[in-house]
């Protein structure tokens, strides 16, 4: 069959500008996207630069945006993407410099992974292998799956806006040594991990998750660590306070106090915080909309209440 | 056509806007409306972060509240609808789950047999009323406008949840809505992206950083207004419009942001003040200038 590939071309020593090249090729029905690149490359145009190595979704060397979010283009076959032989959009993962064409460099995400200490800390020098029981682990394997391609970064909303951010792979590569049970640094790391650029900086978009070819789900291990962080004692964070008003209004009135979540996440003696808050309160207020002064509840909230009670209870025994 | 309605705690309290307006379209649309008067909120993620499964059989709840109704449920919030389908997912695939949580709900004499559907008023227009019908009761021509289409996260991640796999026109469903109505729809690279509001009170200057690129983009690919059926994006993207443009050099505020129900109101010709277009902080007084012009 044939193909029709866009892709976006890039190469910073002629100096010239980012810009799409069509490409049209013959295929065959099962063909993957990574298959059509290197097809292209190899009778069409030597010049187009891309990086692949195993071709079986191990390596995660392949990782690119096609029709705009990223995948293993490896694991991603024409057919999927272009049913009815629509063009496919090939671009270079975002969120990272480009070096040419489809080639990202990939310095600072290993700079990031490095910097949670992606290793299992112990306060003794086991004299052996130093084992865990398979049952201890087995929480452990959907995060152990991550082969570090980066398509969760590439995708990553909130590093879109602040390169600092941890970012999704490696604050899962954290969450894979906080919750291992040889570790003995977990109330540091946690330390860590609750500061700014942090677990409390990801906007919970799931974006990650939904690209993630290997089902990692980093978001919800940062949200894990969030939990284990408060479990810990590291309370003071308007993450925390967001969290925790929001919980304690549900359980008190079944439904959401939006002021009192307001305030109480912003923080009572954050007075600059406040006066932000007010000033919206106050043209809310010109145009009519007055935030409502009690809670609205749901008819028979006691119902709501004490379901929260029992569950509440039953979570803090675990 | 009847729903059971969830219309979560945004449209009850911060934008009372979106719930009348929302009564006013619905009851053109032929939608007949039975509040579920004793759901509670979703949690939206946030209550999830502390107790999951609390989360879960609270909003398990809310699908056995619909299904003693006989009714499927039809909200208004990206937020919500998300959050409620997550639950409704992660229970339909573990019956041993289910199980558990209805043993919480017996307690209160409900039982969920996993079967209620839970459908966004955007999924409604395109999967039940129809483009074809809902055309048919447009009698304003939009033509000349361009709108800017702001899903929210969670009406479109993550896919299995929401049935976008077997209903994959759901994942342009915003941009089949506008352009039903005959205007066009932005094409930028925001659209799906987060709006910045779970974190608007943990980190503003990123938060703010979203709103400016999302609305600067829009308004510079010649976006009119922005239309979100998430009322938890319009907090952040028309209350805080003015900080975030100022503060990331985007210029003014000048980009209106619309819930759903107002853009197919304003379709349909009804009033833009009784729809409530005049209640959002970014001023609307152009635009609706401009509808009443262009127009007439």
């Amino acid at each position: 069959m044939e193909a029709q590939i866009k892709v976006k071309r890039f190469n910073p020593e002629n100096g010239a500008k980012p810009f799409f090249q069509d490409y049209s090729i013959d295929v065959s029905e099962d063909s993957t996207i990574l298959d059509g690149l290197i097809k292209i490359r190899e009778e069409q145009d030597g010049t187009l630069a891309l990086r692949c190595s195993c071709r079986a979704s191990i390596c995660g060397s392949c990782s690119m945006k096609v029709n705009g979010s990223a995948k293993l283009v490896c694991k991603t076959r024409i057919k999927e993407v272009s049913p009815q032989g629509e063009t496919v959009t090939v671009e270079p993962m975002s969120n990272f410099p480009v070096i040419k064409d489809l080639v990202t460099e990939m310095d600072s995400f290993w700079s990031k992974v490095k910097s949670i200490d992606p290793y299992v800390k112990t306060n003794f020098e086991p004299e052996a292998e130093h084992i865990a029981s398979n049952e201890s682990m087995t929480h452990l394997l959907g995060v152990m799956n991550c082969i570090m391609c980066g398509a969760c970064v590439s995708e990553c909303t909130a590093l879109e806006v602040d390169s600092t951010f941890t970012g999704p792979a490696a604050l899962a590569k954290a969450y894979r040594f906080v919750a291992d049970p040889r570790d003995e640094d977990k109330k540091e790391r946690l330390g860590k991990l609750n500061e700014s650029s942090g677990v409390w900086d990801c906007s919970r978009c799931l974006a990650c998750v939904e690209v993630c070819p290997k089902d990692v789900a980093p978001m919800e291990r940062i949200v894990k660590m969030r939990d284990l962080a408060i479990e810990e004692g590291y309370t003071n964070t308007s993450g925390f306070r967001h969290t925790e008003s929001f919980s304690d209004s549900i359980k008190k009135h079944g439904r959401l106090d939006e002021t009192r979540l307001a305030l109480e996440s912003t923080g009572l003696l954050n007075i600059s915080g406040l006066i932000d808050l007010a000033v919206i309160g106050i043209k809310s207020l010109f145009k009519g909309k007055i935030p409502p002064p009690l809670p609205h509840k749901p008819k028979e909230a006691d119902k709501v209440t004490n379901i929260a009670k029992r569950l509440d209870s039953e979570e803090s025994e675990e | 056509m009847k729903f059971a309605f969830y219309p979560g705690c945004v449209a009850r309290g911060a934008a009372p806007e979106l719930y009348k307006s929302t009564m006013l379209v619905v009851d053109k649309l032929g939608i007949e409306l039975e509040e579920i008067e004793k759901a509670a909120c979703t949690g939206a993620g946030v209550l999830q972060e502390k107790n999951q499964k609390l989360g879960d059989v609270l909003n398990i709840r809310t699908l056995a509240l619909a299904e003693q109704m006989g009714l499927s449920i039809m909200t208004i919030c990206s937020t919500c609808q998300g959050v409620i389908s997550q639950a409704n997912h992660r229970v339909v695939k573990d019956p041993e789950y289910l199980a558990e949580i209805n043993k919480e709900l017996e307690k209160e004499g409900l039982h969920y047999s996993g079967k209620t559907e839970v459908k966004h008023l955007l999924w409604i227009l395109l999967e039940d009323i129809g483009i074809k019908s809902l055309q048919d009761m447009f009698n304003i021509d939009l033509s000349s406008f361009n709108f800017a289409p702001f899903y929210g996260c969670y009406l479109i991640r993550p896919s299995d949840a929401l049935g976008i796999t077997e209903n994959p026109k759901r994942k342009h469903s915003l941009d089949i809505v506008i352009e039903s109505t005959g205007a066009s729809a932005t094409d930028y690279a925001g659209k799906t992206r987060c709006c910045g509001f779970p974190i608007l009170l943990i980190n503003q200057k990123n938060s703010l950083k979203m709103v400016a690129k999302h609305t600067g983009d829009a308004k510079d690919e010649g976006a009119d207004a922005m239309v979100t059926p998430c009322p938890l994006c319009h907090l952040n993207l028309d209350g805080y419009q003015a900080k975030a443009r100022r503060q990331n050099n985007r210029g003014k505020a000048d980009l209106p942001i619309l819930h759903l129900p107002q853009l197919i109101g304003m379709a349909m010709g009804l009033d833009a003040k009784e729809l409530g277009i005049n209640k959002h902080l970014v001023s609307t007084a152009n635009f609706i200038k401009s509808i009443k012009t262009k127009v007439s």
